[in-house]
């Protein structure tokens, strides 16, 4: 089956601030015990959403005004730590289909591009002129052109970074790459054949 | 000729090709699996009909969701249970050899690698899990993957990749007494940063790396990923090779000296090239204990929590957010901060060497009244070799409790855990907010003398000061 070319994502916006923001905080370990990544939406940021008890606090992921983001802004190195592909996955499941932070951790970048969400990097004072303008106006409609490397809100423009394989392959619909490596086999079990080691 | 850094070669070597979106096709030599991040992988190839290409290639064992105060089946938590039959199903139904709980092989999967002799120089690994750059200190070029790179890599042993950078990080001199690994590495990140290492490979060297034994590598190498690095590496040399040899899946006879002539051939070219270098004397690192909420936030034994005011205008968000988390005061000197857990264990930190140390000084001492102390060892072997020393009792008789091989309380998904805003003095490698499997729960992080020092006292302690004999 073709993958879908992401060209741009569209929709709201809800910031998350803070930098390093990892992998723990996106979805705590007790919610990783499954063998499917189904329902993981609902635990999203779950411990620092809701108190001991249960009930919700102010974050911006339970205020009203944001309800049906589906782009994700915060800071800088997003989703450091675990390699947990059980983070996007849970951002995904919970509507969001693109990050936009100051720069992403590795491991994080390369599992969301794999699920076709694009992953940008955006300048300090434009994450601050954009999260200023989301907080005063959550419903401005955001899109994030990947093609164009901007996102534009409200007439305002900001350029973006992505590198650029990651962009090819959400341009050319090729994020997941297995069927492409399983195209290879040939070349793969001439390697394999060669090695020092089985 | 031409000159490479390991890194350079053990690339080229394991290098399918180039894909359309200019990515590399890399294939993975070694791949390891847990119960966490493989079960979607298995349910993928299923749904594609597709077998596992290599299964010779694939390992298991279970870690995260082991309880470590039970063995007996079925675990008391039922998804618990549900994993770790998945993996065994999964294991048996595509052929993957599997280290289950019954045969004396089970552990950490970063400890399992290298005591089993399947981590080896010139090897490409990966696994599910961000730990996996430990198995660098072999000189293999190791990183963590996410679950549908597991499925790339069962389905094809190969998987795409971005070439990386490389940093060579020497530290020279040499390390003072009661200065370990452990305060090496949380000294290197920092130093520079958690995100420093985004983008790079870093391998380790100096006087200090050579001097190194293979267990105290892999626990810098462990947590290169805290630094930003998906991979770190040391090196191999002679140590490496003795370490390896009569391994149970090491080469033998005559295969081993043609082995050890081919690992050589990796090892960097002297003068060979790097994109960065980062030099760092050994008289500069102390015990090192973190504060905040990532491996980063961290001081010497001797200072000072941070005052914001004081920091960078960049910083200061963050350390307000790590103290307020923390409830930490700053300027407060570190030591004298009270805990309530200490658990020695963990990928970083859970190797016979570990035990050893600790229990060499904590003979005569008691664990203070109130603290919880923990002991888990990296893995079944650990616990056999270290109970065969008689280990174990030392512990016991300090007050600690002596458990089974796993995760345990690095991360909680399992019995042990913290409670409330319970401190934890901790081997492990994350501080990161709810960690230990409480929202409110907080780490510091240190080497394993350390926390018991720390928990010997009941307060974050300069263990050279508590054992001086």
């Amino acid at each position: 089956m073709a993958l879908a070319k992401i060209i741009e994502v569209s929709g709201t916006a809800v910031e998350v601030p803070g930098d390093d923001i990892d992998t723990d905080r996106i979805i705590p370990a007790r919610f990783m015990k499954c063998v499917t990544f189904d329902g993981l939406g609902e635990y999203l940021f779950h411990d620092v959403r809701f108190d001991d008890k249960g009930n919700k606090n102010d974050h911006n992921l339970n205020d009203p005004r944001f309800s049906g983001a589906s782009i994700m802004l915060s800071g800088m190195n997003f989703g450091c730590g675990s390699s947990r592909e059980h983070a996007p996955q849970s951002l995904y499941r919970a509507g969001f289909r693109a990050v936009i932070a100051g720069n992403f951790a590795e491991i994080f970048f390369g599992n969301a591009i794999n699920l076709g969400m694009p992953c940008v990097s955006m300048s300090d004072s434009c994450r601050r002129s954009l999260a200023n303008l989301l907080n005063g106006r959550p419903e401005s409609p955001v899109t994030i052109d990947v093609k164009e490397l901007q996102v534009r809100v409200e007439g305002d423009s900001f350029p973006v970074e992505l590198r650029a394989g990651a962009r090819d392959s959400l341009l050319n619909g090729t994020w997941d790459p297995l069927d492409e490596l399983l195209g290879k086999t040939d070349r793969v079990d001439k390697l394999a054949a060669r090695l020092h080691y089985v | 000729m031409a000159k490479f850094n390991l890194f350079q070669k053990v690339w080229q070597a394991h290098s399918v090709g180039q894909l359309a979106n200019g990515q590399t096709q890399l294939f993975v030599g070694r791949h390891l699996i847990h119960e966490v991040t493989s079960p979607q992988a298995f349910g993928m190839l299923r749904e594609k009909n597709l077998p596992v290409r290599y299964p010779e290639r694939t390992f298991a064992t279970v870690d995260h969701i082991v309880p470590t105060n039970e063995v007996s089946e079925p675990y008391s938590d039922p998804l618990a249970d549900a994993m770790i039959r998945e993996l065994r199903k999964n294991c048996e139904d595509f052929g993957v050899t599997f280290f289950d709980v019954d045969t004396g092989k089970q552990g950490i999967v970063h400890v399992v690698g290298p005591e089993q002799g399947l981590t080896q120089p010139g090897m490409t690994i990966a696994c599910g899990d961000s730990h996996t750059s430990t198995h660098g200190a072999f000189g293999a070029i190791a990183f963590g993957v996410g679950t549908s790179q597991v499925r790339d890599l069962l389905a094809t042993q190969t998987m795409t990749l971005n070439e990386l950078k490389v940093r060579r990080i020497e530290v020279n001199g040499r390390l003072a007494d009661g200065v370990y690994a452990k305060d090496v590495i949380l000294h290197i990140i920092r130093k520079l940063g958690v995100n420093g290492g985004t983008g790079f490979a870093y391998e380790f060297a100096g006087e200090v790396f050579d001097r190194f034994s293979m267990e105290e590598r892999m626990t810098a190498c462990n947590m290169s990923i805290e630094g930003g690095a998906r991979v770190g590496y040391v090196n191999p040399d002679d140590k490496t090779f003795e370490y390896l040899r009569g391994r149970p899946y090491a080469p033998k006879d005559a295969q081993w000296d043609e082995s050890v002539e081919k690992w050589k051939s990796f090892a960097s070219d002297k003068g060979c090239s790097y994109d960065d270098l980062v030099v760092i004397q050994a008289d500069e690192i102390a015990p090192t204990v973190t504060w905040g909420i990532n491996p980063g936030q961290a001081v010497a034994i001797d200072e000072r929590i941070p005052i914001p005011e004081e920091c960078e205008v960049s910083d200061r968000a963050s350390i307000l957010e790590a103290l307020e988390y923390m409830k930490l005061d700053s300027g407060n000197p570190i030591k004298g901060t009270p805990i309530d857990v200490a658990f020695i264990g963990s990928c970083t930190n859970g190797r016979l060497s570990d035990l050893e140390e600790v229990a060499s000084k904590i003979k005569g001492f008691k664990v203070k009244d109130g603290v919880k102390a923990i002991v888990v060892p990296g893995s079944q072997v650990v616990s056999k070799l270290a109970v065969e020393k008689g280990l174990d009792k030392v512990f016991e008789d300090a007050g600690f409790e002596w458990r089974y091989a796993g995760c345990s309380m690095c991360l909680a998904m399992n019995p042990d855990k913290l409670i409330g805003d319970q401190l934890c003095a901790s081997s492990s490698n994350r501080n990161f907010k709810g960690r230990q499997g409480s929202p409110t729960g907080r780490t510091m992080l240190m080497s394993p003398l350390m926390v018991a020092a720390a928990a010997i006292t009941g307060e974050v302690s300069d263990s050279r000061l508590i054992f001086s004999s």
